[in-house]
């Protein structure tokens, strides 16, 4: 197959890897419409019936209800950020699904960060260490045990 | 009198299982091996008489015996049949003797396998296997026995949780505890090496299959229990970051990254150290897993109940890991082995690499989950950790992984010459960026669904790039097309069974990045006739019905479905379960390639005159289950007998 | 590597095993409220029978509001009777029992209300928002309000004929007004 058609093909195949998504970018340039601020809202919201869903998400009684009284409020003026301290006044810290990043909240956040970097640091300082290392062993020469040299040495001597 | 024999029978168990353990460990100290077969006759014994209390239990249930109180909590006389066979694993109890049986059949496969092969490790390992068996047979006597007696005996049982209903039952818990249950076999080969000092290759090369089979297990369990997430649950999703996911999550991480460590290992015998903690964490995690399933300490949509088992469980938890990793320190100087590395641009570092961020994520979930214990015990304020914090933590990480999955097969071992960089990664990294930039002009601006689209395609060319150089050189020597491709993958099956499964997780990949970046919902109430829209699809509220099911009553939505022309009906329902206190949503659903279009019933008027529904159009979720076959396919490549050991 | 500090590899095992433990100790469900010490949201709400009930004409009474459903079981149906019970023995003493039924059918609430013979005022909050106010999570729950309508207690789970009276006598002996 000739350069050409072999790159052409690979171009035709890497689009074809993003063709099947193309048509869903209309869901992206659509302007937010309520529903979605509400979607937006309620998935950061913990639905209190259910074990870990969200608000969005969950199909449960309650959960309608409260998408409903985000839908009631935004409608009355609040601003999202109305609406969630709104939960957070009835409910507790609790209701949110991703706990606020303050005082000892941040724990959570730093210290997964904090153990990338020190996974990365600790191989980093391990690989100098073994690529270091190498080159000093192959430099170095073998230090010879003078007793076992002496042994060697009547070794050679008795076998010629 | 079903209910004692069976009770019996797991008394007998219990007491082989013990005295087998005790006599390989004592066998192995003595090298007795008379000892060590009489081990042996003991786990043939348990494996019989286990399995014996699985199809009495499922006989039991068969013939609504409700004289055995697990049968009458879990089925009921409208149970139809087919549960009533999956429903034995459905409650607590029964999944204990899922476990207890999957354990003692991997004994019995390790005792045929590795008997003859492994001399000094083989009666160790017995001896740990024996011990995990007698510890779950105890939590089978003690904290939850199958085989109480129901006195009085009801006329009529309980019935099944209806959302286990689902023929995710028959493959979601099987596949996942084969997966748990799995890790057991290179743990216990691992505390062999420790235990015996011959913490060489030995213990590794022998568990080699074994840990690709658990994993591979394990991802089937997960991508599975995502499926029926998706189409039962009437969330519309496949994942929650939920404790019990999490927990099933973590030992996969990690699993991960041990399978890709031991390749270091047996090429460069390094890392050690490293590979043995990561095998004892592995199985540590999965221990963890059962723990927070069963000990309620943690709220969770798997929840099964709360009770003494919980500290039986983390008991044996904190037993198994202070032992193993006291051998661990115990074996320090033997087992640290100082590494060698000719430069950092090598496979070597790749993999170390693949290694420091699965683990930092396994560390991430696991933090997560916890942290609201944590944070209780700590300020005495309780806190949510769910969905929105595990995305934006791991999503970077995940895509790094992806990415090294292109890096890691391709790049050379030892050294990585400019040379041998330009020639493997020339084309996959010009390719990434054309994808980017193509996403880009076709109106793509979720940065995330860019970085996503350019790592899948850069990794894709690799593996093309790869395949197709070999492919080539065999065409050159002689060889005709087919057959060059056929023989390429058995020579080296287990190099493209990973090149297979990691194509396997790229198409996984896209389907995830699709629908985050891209799928829509929204909400409505429609009168009968009325329309709802979403994304070019028009949802057409016909009528309500309301049905008689042998355990059930259900209210069923008829919705018509368009797009220009009628595409057909959905008909998501809510299901009344009397034994339930809310209803189950039942969703309808209509699968693509592209996207799926989802319903789930809410709210409605008694006399069917209106409903508010949630629609979902999910996008490339699909993609997620072809991924998941597409894995399997790669997996099962892997696991065969190699024909010619080489790179 | 100093031989000692290998040791450290089973001890950090430890903390989290700790950390576990304690789980045992909390119950995940039991969430504090933030409303306790706070005025009580208000609501008007139309009783079973039709008329209207606001929480603001029960001002200068003790107030307990009970939230329940008829599909939760066991625990509504074991509180039930020790509500109308104790409504009974402290209507005349300036105490109001109010039943807020929630996420229920109306046919469901009346027939509840029917067979335990309950005789306070009970309302139905159809669309969640009373029950949100409260930052209700599960049913039961009940809220004790002092005479000023300042939340002083919420219970979650069935109300006892212990918690009933300790809680109420102690808001009756409290001043009318602060």
């Amino acid at each position: 197959m000739s350069r050409a058609a072999i790159v052409l093909t690979a171009v035709l195949a890497a689009l074809a890897l993003v063709g099947p998504a193309a048509p869903a970018i209309d869901a992206q340039t659509a302007r937010p419409g309520t529903e979605e601020v509400v979607h937006d809202i309620a998935s950061q919201l913990r639905c209190v019936v259910c074990q870990n869903l969200s608000v969005a998400d969950s199909p449960s009684e309650m959960a309608g209800q409260m998408r409903a009284i985000i839908r009631e409020r935004l409608a009355a003026g609040e601003s999202p950020a109305d609406v969630q301290h709104y939960f957070v006044d009835r409910y507790g810290e609790w209701i949110l699904l991703s706990p606020p990043r303050r005082g000892f909240n941040l724990l959570v956040w730093l210290l997964p960060l904090a153990a990338v970097v020190v996974g990365l640091a600790a191989t980093a300082a391990l690989v100098w260490r073994w690529t270091h290392r190498r080159r000093g062993v192959r430099t170095a020469p073998a230090a010879v045990d003078p007793a076992m040299s002496e042994r060697i040495r009547r070794e050679l001597e008795r076998g010629s | 009198m079903t209910a004692d024999l069976g009770y019996g029978m797991t008394l007998i168990a219990l007491g082989l299982a013990v005295y087998g353990g005790v006599a390989a460990g004592i066998g192995a100290r003595t090298g007795r091996l008379a000892l060590i077969e009489s081990a042996q006759h003991a786990a043939l014994g348990v494996f019989v008489l286990v399995t014996s209390c699985f199809a009495l239990l499922t006989y039991a249930f068969l013939t609504f015996d409700f004289s055995v109180r697990y049968v009458a909590t879990n089925t009921n006389l409208g149970t139809p049949f087919y549960y009533r066979i999956t429903g034995v694993w459905g409650a607590l109890e029964g999944s204990i003797i899922l476990w207890s049986w999957m354990l003692a059949l991997y004994t019995i496969i390790m005792i045929v396998r590795h008997r003859v092969g492994a001399r000094e490790l083989y009666p160790w390992a017995l001896a740990t296997m024996l011990g995990i068996l007698a510890f779950f047979l105890l939590v089978m006597t003690v904290a939850a026995p199958p085989f109480q007696r129901q006195v009085p005996v009801p006329a009529d049982g309980r019935g099944l949780n209806p959302l286990l209903e689902d023929t995710g039952m028959i493959t979601h818990p099987v596949a996942l505890y084969l997966g748990f249950t799995g890790f057991t076999v290179p743990f216990a080969f691992a505390m062999a090496a420790l235990i015996t000092g011959r913490i060489g290759d030995t213990w590794l090369v022998l568990t080699r299959r074994w840990t690709i089979v658990a994993w591979y297990f394990l991802s089937l369990g997960l991508l599975i229990g995502g499926w029926w997430s998706y189409h039962v649950l009437g969330w519309g999703g496949y994942w929650a970051w939920d404790p019990v996911e999490n927990a099933a999550f973590m030992p996969w991480l990690t699993g991960t990254a041990f399978l890709h460590s031991v390749m270091i290992q047996e090429r460069r015998r390094m890392l050690r150290l490293w590979n043995v903690s990561l095998v004892i964490v592995t199985f540590g995690l999965t221990l963890f897993g059962t723990f927070l399933t069963r000990s309620g300490v943690i709220a969770s949509v798997h929840a099964f109940t709360q009770g003494s088992i919980g500290v039986l469980f983390l008991s044996f938890l904190a037993l198994v890991l202070l032992t193993a990793l006291g051998l661990v320190a115990w074996r320090w100087e033997t087992i640290r082995s100082e590494g060698e590395l000719d430069s950092v641009v090598s496979r070597e570092s790749a993999f170390l690499l693949n290694n420091v961020l699965l683990v930092a994520a396994a560390f991430t979930v696991f933090f997560g989950t916890v942290f609201p214990l944590l944070s209780e015990a700590v300020r005495g304020v309780k806190v949510s950790v769910g969905a929105p914090f595990f995305n934006q933590v791991n999503i970077p990480l995940f895509l790094s992984l992806v990415f090294l999955m292109g890096v890691g097969p391709l790049i050379a071992w030892r050294r990585a010459s400019l040379d041998n960089l330009k020639r493997n990664f020339l084309w996959p990294v010009a390719l990434g960026i054309v994808a980017a930039a193509a996403a880009f002009a076709l109106g793509v601006r979720s940065l995330l669904a860019a970085l996503t689209l350019a790592t899948t395609v850069f990794v894709a060319v690799t593996i093309a790039v790869d395949f197709t150089r070999a492919t080539r050189a065999r065409l050159r020597v002689g060889e005709s097309l087919l057959p060059a491709m056929g023989g390429l993958l058995l020579r080296h099956n287990r190099r493209y069974g990973g090149f297979v499964v990691h194509l396997g997780i790229l198409i996984i990949a896209l389907g995830v990045m699709g629908s985050h970046a891209w799928s829509v919902q929204t909400e409505t109430t429609l009168h009968r006739g009325e329309t709802a829209e979403l994304a070019g699809y028009r949802f057409r509220f016909d009528g309500l019905t309301a049905v008689e099911e042998s355990n059930h009553f259900k209210v069923v939505g008829a919705f018509t479905v368009s797009n220009g022309r009628v595409l057909g009906v959905l008909r998501p329902a809510k299901k009344f379960y009397p034994q339930e206190q809310a209803p189950i949503a039942y969703v309808d659903y209509r699968l693509g390639l592209r996207e799926d279009l989802y319903l789930v019933l809410g709210d409605f008027a008694r006399d069917g005159s209106q409903a508010t529904i949630k629609v979902q159009v999910n996008r490339l979720v699909s993609w997620i289950w072809i991924g998941g076959l597409v894995l399997t396919l790669g997996a099962l490549l892997a696991i065969l007998p190699e024909r010619h050991k080489s790179a | 590597m100093k031989r000692l500090w290998r040791w450290l590899i089973p001890l950090a095992a430890v903390p989290v095993l700790v950390l576990l433990a304690y789980g045992f100790v909390l119950s995940p469900r039991d969430i504090p409220s933030p409303l306790v010490g706070r005025p009580a949201p208000g609501f008007a709400l139309a009783t079973l029978e039709g008329g209207p009930l606001e929480l603001a004409t029960h001002r200068g009474k003790v107030v307990v509001v009970n939230f329940w459903a008829s599909w939760c079981y066991p625990a509504c149906y074991e509180e039930a009777p020790v509500l109308e019970r104790n409504w009974r023995g402290y209507r005349n003493r300036g105490v109001v029992v109010v039943g807020v039924d929630i996420q229920d059918k109306r046919e469901a609430a009346l027939k509840f209300v029917g067979d335990f013979g309950l005789t306070f005022p009970v309302v139905q909050d159809l669309k969640g928002t009373v029950s949100v106010d409260y930052g209700v999570y599960g049913v039961p729950e009940t809220f004790f309000l002092d005479r000023q309508g300042k939340i002083r207690l919420k219970h979650v789970g069935a109300v006892t004929d212990d918690v009933f009276r300790t809680t109420v006598d102690r808001l009756l002996a409290e001043p009318a007004s602060q």
